[in-house]
């Protein structure tokens, strides 16, 4: 035996350890596959599936195109138009939360309940907030500005937090040694330090609220969800058609360009 | 184009050079959200006066909702199992089929230009969906249940984890794969043992990092019809019982919260 051969055998196997996850996993794949059943599926789906491929080669232009409130032009600018007040609201509400949460500037009891109330603002579903905003400010674009602000915070205040607590403290201290003051430590030591991580991040969750913002339209939240939903309810495939591929153009776009500008931010 | 508007600045320095200073960007950068967020305003009616006088409403319904109503639990249990079933199982098969069409659409590896430009188009238009129409147009195919929900959850994490899994491919050290092609290998070996154990942590991380997120969105796709608990949500908000809606988000929140520490327990061991 060479002693390559003797090194190889020598290596920590825990066969043990594999084994036991594999079978968690297979026992965990066993159980959840009673949650789905493919009998349903009838000729009618295929028919429907065969449609909905019909209705995207051939969409309804007129609907795509002319400029009335009803056109997915209008509804797609709707849309960005929430994505992106949204996200500045959130963006506005995550700033004091995230110092708030940041250990190393508050202390750790505030930072750990800032924390839980993360938890949980993050973890409620985007439709419950629209739901309940829809009480507050009517059905229309106003409660999914606000439903996407809400939904924002969590994402962002915790990549926030993040910032924060690798801001680099010895700057602060060589200002202090050289006499400056607590606003001038906050303009010139910790704002230029945090602003383009913050922008970054800020910048990529205006591309996912896009996403969000196109969704809040099936609770009756403004944008180009409820459309979408009458239209297929309407068996309307041409509609569905015009309306998926107008999304997809303008959420790729957005996609694109926030892709640029944080690639921007990062090298300064 | 804007240093030709706004010359930069000369400074004459002591020892007699020139330098230039670009003129700031940040006052046409503020421009530009300024206006952005006035037509914004305009478009979506934002008004503050009504928030102000409205959002007590708000934290009324979050106050109905404490305390939560714990005899409910019982009853939403089989809904929040079917959510848990339905991420898992999507997530499962969705991770599965990402490693074929991630390794399609690697250009180092695949040769066929064609099929690589194929497949990433795929990949970045099912990433484009969101999830909840992918959710509702399932449901028209697929019948209205939990089969919906897994076929919309399979197809996010195909793209997510495909799009995560092609960059590491098309980002490893290819020195290793084709020592082994010259050494005699098929290309498949090759894979099997130049490529493979290289993206495998990262590949199984980020499958997890889906799931966790999956179980959250699980939570929304019953809205449409596509099974789980978010039938139940917008049952009770339209009956406006909010100690069950305090019930079902308290036990969301548990969940989501055991499975987030659980996966975050392997994916540092991963890495």
């Amino acid at each position: 035996m060479t002693t390559v051969e003797k090194q190889l055998l020598a290596s920590p196997r825990n066969y043990r350890y594999i084994f036991i996850l594999t079978i968690v996993i297979l026992l965990l794949f066993g159980w959840s596959l009673t949650a789905a059943s493919f009998k349903d599926v009838n000729q009618s789906g295929l028919d429907i599936a065969g449609n909905i491929v019909k209705g995207l080669v051939n969409p309804d232009l007129e609907l795509l195109f002319n400029v009335s409130k009803q056109s997915v032009l209008y509804l797609l600018v709707q849309t960005a138009a929430i994505a992106f007040l949204g996200t500045i609201v959130g963006a506005i509400l995550s700033v004091p939360l995230a110092f708030l949460a940041a250990s190393n500037i508050v202390p750790k009891p505030i930072a750990w309940l800032t924390r839980l109330l993360l938890i949980f603002i993050r973890t409620i579903p985007a439709l419950v907030y629209g739901l309940m905003f829809i009480r507050v400010a009517g059905p229309g674009p106003f409660a999914g500005v606000l439903t996407i602000g809400i939904t924002s915070i969590g994402m962002l205040s915790k990549l926030y937090v993040d910032a924060i607590e690798e801001l680099d403290k010895g700057v602060l201290e060589s200002m202090t040694s050289i006499g400056c003051t607590t606003f001038e430590k906050i303009r010139y030591g910790i704002f230029p330090q945090l602003l383009s991580i913050f922008l970054s991040v800020t910048i990529y969750r205006f591309d996912m609220n896009m996403r969000e913002a196109s969704i809040l339209g099936l609770v009756g939240a403004g944008g180009i969800g409820a459309p979408l939903i009458f239209a297929m309810n309407a068996y309307k495939w041409d509609q569905v058609g015009s309306i998926l591929i107008g999304l997809v153009v303008l959420i790729l776009l957005i996609e694109w360009l926030s892709n640029k500008l944080r690639a921007k931010l990062v090298k300064g | 184009m804007y240093d030709k508007l706004f010359p930069p600045k000369k400074v004459l320095l002591p020892n007699g050079k020139i330098v230039q200073e670009k003129r700031s960007r940040v006052p046409l950068i503020v421009l530009i959200l300024a206006a952005a967020t006035v037509v914004s305003v305009e478009f979506t009616n934002f008004s503050l006066k009504v928030l102000a006088q409205r959002i007590h409403e708000f934290f009324g319904m979050v106050g109905d909702m404490i305390p939560p109503k714990w005899s409910y639990f019982p009853a939403m249990w089989d809904a929040l199992a079917a959510t848990i079933q339905m991420s898992l199982l999507g997530s499962m098969i969705g991770a599965l089929l990402a490693v074929p069409f991630a390794v399609l659409a690697s250009s180092n590896v695949i040769r066929n230009k064609f099929v690589v430009a194929v497949f990433k188009i795929i990949l970045s238009l099912l990433r484009t969906l969101p999830s909840l129409v992918t959710a509702l147009i399932a449901t028209f195919v697929f019948g209205l249940g939990p089969t919906a929900g897994v076929i919309a959850i399979l197809l996010f994490t195909l793209s997510y984890v495909g799009k995560l899994l092609y960059e590491q491919i098309e980002n490893v050290d290819m020195g290793a794969f084709e020592a082994m092609e010259s050494a005699g290998m098929t290309r498949i070996q090759a894979f099997r043992y130049a490529i493979l154990p290289q993206v495998l942590p990262s590949y199984l991380s980020s499958s997890l990092f889906c799931f966790e997120g999956n179980v959250r969105y699980a939570a929304i796709l019953g809205y449409v019809g596509a099974g789980g608990i978010g039938l139940l949500i917008s049952e009770n908000l339209g009956w406006r019982d909010y100690p069950r809606i305090g019930m079902i988000i308290l036990s969301l929140v548990v969940t989501v919260y055991v499975i987030e520490t659980v996966s975050e327990h392997f994916r540092k061991k991963l890495i």
